[in-house]
């Protein structure tokens, strides 16, 4: 079947197989493989990216489920590894990340959160991330990251 | 310090084996494998011909086809009993693809090759086996008992059986004796980017990209497996996405890929799936150990036994050597006078154990850290004053164990004083005091452990690295050591940095490809930076000392009034920074020849890190759920180049030890199959599970490195699981509970305290 997705402001179509995910589709078709599988059961939050601008496991997505629909991954937050988002920012200056496979995953859903709730308390920020694993960090530094990029977006 | 890694894997992702876009990987076919549903069978038939006729299918492979290898090594003779960390050979072999025998859930069995991933699935699923079951040997018991056999040919389920023989004598001075079984139960490592590889060969040459540890060892092991001449293959470790000891080298699967690249001449990829990943990837820990602790009323441990019984799966991938480093380091950081240790190695049927985070030191840190607990109860005395009787005082020095270990330095009961005065101990016992005697529904409990352990146990097996300066001033090195997230591009910056006075951002680190860099060891056992970083700073301080010559020569000055400005990056004549040449300068003047140093670095000791964990819990003593509140440390791994890399290291190792203590476990029914294969039934720790953690600060320098360095990848492991565990139990102990097995889940913990009161 034929999907068009706009991928971080650039409409990207194909002829794909019916089953085909959109993880899948964002790696295999438009060729940005930031955006990872670490689980086959939906559990693990690698794979989070923005559908319509809000986070989804682009595992439990069908590419077909996001036909003529905005997709934002990791690439598409900044505008070289110069520029950075202030989440993607706030994770480098508190060393938030390790290995960096959760971390495409973890900076989106972060960056929902924020835009859900733009100061989180500690605990919020814990809950908001539960269905993210990182197995590098123990979450501490990610906790701060967040919490830091929350009160960088706050006028004071 | 921010990371020089970050800023590309926050934008555009880092490039593991799965991402790899390679044009030699442009025509690249997907390898699925087709793995045992079964802990123990015979294969009877293997029926591929309607996988071969499925859309998309290039190939269809089996053991039948692995006419192509080498013979298989002889027998080495090992016996695993060496302490080497080897596979045992002759009878305990572990084949490529299973033959005739499955042995666990997940042994690779055949493999499917396709033009594309879901094709592979759907072929895979028509790969007819007939299986012949056989009674599954589970557990320690199961192997024990001896009523089935992995490996006929052996005559037993048990491959390595070595150890002192109890002295019912050594125990005749205690005034108190505590023995207890303690299960260390299996976990699975669960990096977060799980195995993968892609394999090319062409012209006479094999390229295998994998998420390894160690590039150079995987290079080795494929040679070894395939017959082929090392200089004809090229390993490459792109991005890892985590490792904890589950990727040293290339294992079985890995090596299949590579063959089967070779065997049908076509680029292949694969990368497994998590629930592949958590039955065929390794698991870890999986010990039953017997301890055995006495001493005397005021508090002196007199002599210590620890008897484990490894269970190490289906084939033994490092023989007797995880007992062998739990023996080792069985004493932990006391004197105590007489320590006994023994252990076997038995085979069941369930996923090979290797290394996995600690491998063998954390099991040695929860046996005797549970012990000091029972025995402190036994004399009823406060569990951290039977800590400071019994540390080895700092005086001490290098100081040899009752289990054999030469512990370097240490302040081991600072290290737990500065532990006390930071959680406020005084204070939190009050406070679970006042909740006792409230009959608060969340009771506290407060959980000490204090542990040594060893890093850098292969010291002697070295680390190499090249350092190259450039005539635009920038400087490149090549590591043996390989990075999975550690931050060892930042590292070697900042040591290049400080030799030379290269800016880190002009400095370019490079691992893992064996083309570039033939020599090296790579990553486990916490010895990067105090063998791989001591080999980079000896290649900087020759790499000045060339400098240095040369300078000299372009400024028409002597070698002894040359001083390298370390600020600048230039070198001058001493107290005249008007005459100064860059480092661009230098090396432009020697030309070809290049400015550049190799070393490798083979003079290393092991190193002895050490600290304390305080864990403290609040336990629902109504639902036996745990939850861990506060959790605070001292880690002294000697001198710490980066603290920000260092405390991450402890985060992440905190993590994961707590999450052994109340949440992990792989289990196995009766018939051998996994009951927590995917990462919905296996509980990964998540952010919700855990408080921030409060890290305080100690270094004692190693004396056997020029960094003063000690290993620092582990000690959150070792520390945090028995700390957890001790505060889950101690928070019920006024019940009259003395021991639970890990993990403490809410079952588990409500199950012993409905058990305690109605034994009341
Ligand atoms: S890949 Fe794990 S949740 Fe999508
Ligand atoms: S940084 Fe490695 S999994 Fe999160």
């Amino acid at each position: 079947m034929k999907v068009t997705v706009t991928v971080n402001g650039g409409e990207v179509a194909a002829e794909v197989a019916d089953r085909t995910l959109l993880v899948h589709f964002l790696r295999d078709v438009a060729g940005l493989t930031a955006t990872n599988v670490g689980c086959d059961t939906s559990s693990c939050g690698a794979c989070t990216v923005l559908l319509d601008g809000r986070s989804v496991k682009s595992c439990t997505v069908l590419a077909a489920q996001a036909d003529g629909r905005q997709v934002t991954t990791v690439e598409g937050l900044s505008s070289g590894s110069e520029e950075l988002h202030p989440v993607q920012q706030a994770f480098r200056a508190e060393h938030g990340l390790q290995c960096g496979f959760c971390t495409p995953g973890m900076v989106m859903a972060s960056v929902s959160l924020l835009a859900e709730n733009p100061s989180p308390t500690e605990d919020e920020v814990r809950s908001a991330l539960e269905g993210n694993l990182c197995r590098c960090t123990g979450y501490h530094n990610i906790v701060r990251a967040v919490l830091a990029a929350a009160s960088e977006r706050r006028p004071s | 310090m921010v990371r020089t890694e970050d800023p590309r894997l926050l934008t555009v992702g880092g490039t593991y084996v799965d991402d790899l876009r390679e044009p030699e990987l442009a025509q690249a076919a997907r390898v699925t494998f087709v793995r045992s549903p079964i802990a123990h069978a015979l294969i009877t038939g293997i029926d591929v011909s309607a996988a071969r006729e499925a859309p998309g299918v290039v190939a269809v492979l089996t053991a039948a086809d692995l006419d192509d290898l080498p013979p298989p090594p002889p027998d080495s003779g090992l016996t695993g009993t060496e302490g080497l960390p080897f596979p045992l050979g002759g009878h305990w072999s572990e084949p490529l693809f299973a033959v005739d025998r499955v042995r666990f859930v997940g042994e690779p069995v055949a493999m499917v090759i396709t033009d594309d991933r879901y094709q592979g699935e759907d072929a895979a699923e028509l790969v007819s086996v007939d299986y012949e079951q056989l009674p599954a040997v589970v557990g320690v018991a199961g192997a024990l008992a001896g009523e089935s056999l992995l490996f006929p040919p052996a005559g037993s389920n048990v491959a390595v059986s070595t150890g002192t023989p109890a002295d019912s004598a050594a125990f005749d001075g205690c005034d108190a004796v505590v023995e207890q079984v303690i299960v260390n139960q299996r976990l699975a490592p669960v990096p977060l980017e799980g195995r993968a590889a892609a394999a090319r060969w062409a012209d006479g040459k094999l390229t295998l990209w994998v998420s390894t540890q160690n590039a150079q060892i995987a290079r080795f092991i494929l040679a070894g497996a395939l017959g082929l001449d090392p200089a004809n293959i090229r390993v490459v470790a792109p991005d890892v996405g985590g490792g904890f000891g589950a990727k040293i080298g290339v294992d079985r699967d890995g090596l299949l890929v590579a063959w089967a690249a070779k065997h049908i001449g076509r680029a292949l990829r694969w990368a497994e799936t998590r629930s592949e990943n958590m039955l065929a990837m390794t698991h870890g820990r999986a010990q039953r150990q017997v301890v055995k602790i006495g001493g005397t009323r005021d508090g002196r441990i007199l002599a210590y036994r620890l008897e484990i019984v490894q269970d190490t799966g289906a084939y033994s991938r490092m023989g007797g050597f995880l007992p062998f480093l739990t023996s080792l380091m069985a004493a932990g950081p006391y004197d105590i006078a007489h320590v006994e240790t023994a252990y076997q190695v038995v085979m069941t049927n369930a996923t090979p154990i290797s290394a996995y985070r600690g491998a063998g030191r954390p099991e040695a840190t929860a046996a005797i850290e549970r012990a000091v607990d029972l025995f402190a109860a036994e004399i009823g005395m406060d569990a951290t004053e039977v800590r400071r009787i019994n540390l080895v005082p700092a005086d001490k020095f290098p100081y040899t164990s009752g289990s054999g270990a030469t512990y370097d330095t240490g302040e081991y009961v600072a290290g737990l004083d500065k532990v006390l005065t930071g959680a406020g101990y005084a204070e939190l016992r009050a406070e679970q005091a006042r909740r006792r005697e409230t009959g608060d529904v969340l009771q506290l409990g407060i959980g000490v452990a204090s542990y040594v352990e060893i890093t850098a146990a292969d010291a002697d097996g070295g680390e190499t690295a090249r350092l190259v300066v450039h005539d635009d001033g920038t400087a490149t090195v090549y590591t043996g050591s390989s990075a999975h997230g550690q931050g060892h591009h930042t590292a070697w910056a900042m040591l290049v940095q400080a030799e030379l006075g290269i800016d880190m951002s002009k400095v370019t680190v490079i691992h893992g490809d064996t083309d570039l860099i033939p020599m090296g060891v790579g990553t486990y056992a916490s010895r990067s930076l105090q063998l791989g970083g001591v080999a980079l700073q000896k290649a900087a301080i020759e790499v000045k000392e060339l400098g240095r010559k040369v300078a000299a020569e372009m400024l028409e000055a002597s070698e002894a009034d040359l001083e390298l400005d370390v600020d600048r990056g230039v070198w001058q004549v001493r107290g005249d920074p008007a005459t100064s040449t860059t480092w661009a300068q230098v090396a432009a003047h020697v030309g070809e020849a290049g400015l550049a140093a190799d070393v490798n670095y083979t003079d290393g000791k092991p190193t002895f890190p050490f600290g304390t964990h305080l864990a403290v819990t609040e336990v629902d003593t109504e639902t036996g759920k745990a939850r861990l509140i506060r959790h605070v440390t001292v880690d002294d791994a000697g001198t710490v180049l980066s603290p920000v890399l260092a405390e991450g290291q402890r985060h992440g190792g905190i993590a994961q030890g707590v999450a052994q203590a109340l949440l992990e476990e792989m289990v196995y029914d009766a018939e051998g199959n996994p009951v927590t294969g995917t990462l919905v039934d296996y509980a990964i720790i998540t952010a919700t599970e855990l408080p921030s953690f409060e890290l305080l600060a100690s270094e004692t320098p190693a004396t056997v490195n020029p960094l003063g360095a000690k290993g620092i990848g582990e000690a959150g492991t070792i520390g945090a699981t028995p700390a957890t565990q001790n505060s889950v139990i101690d928070a019920v102990s006024h019940l009259g509970i003395r021991h639970i097995d890990m993990p403490l889940t809410p079952a588990r913990v409500w199950a012993a305290i409905s058990e305690a009161r109605e034994s009341r």
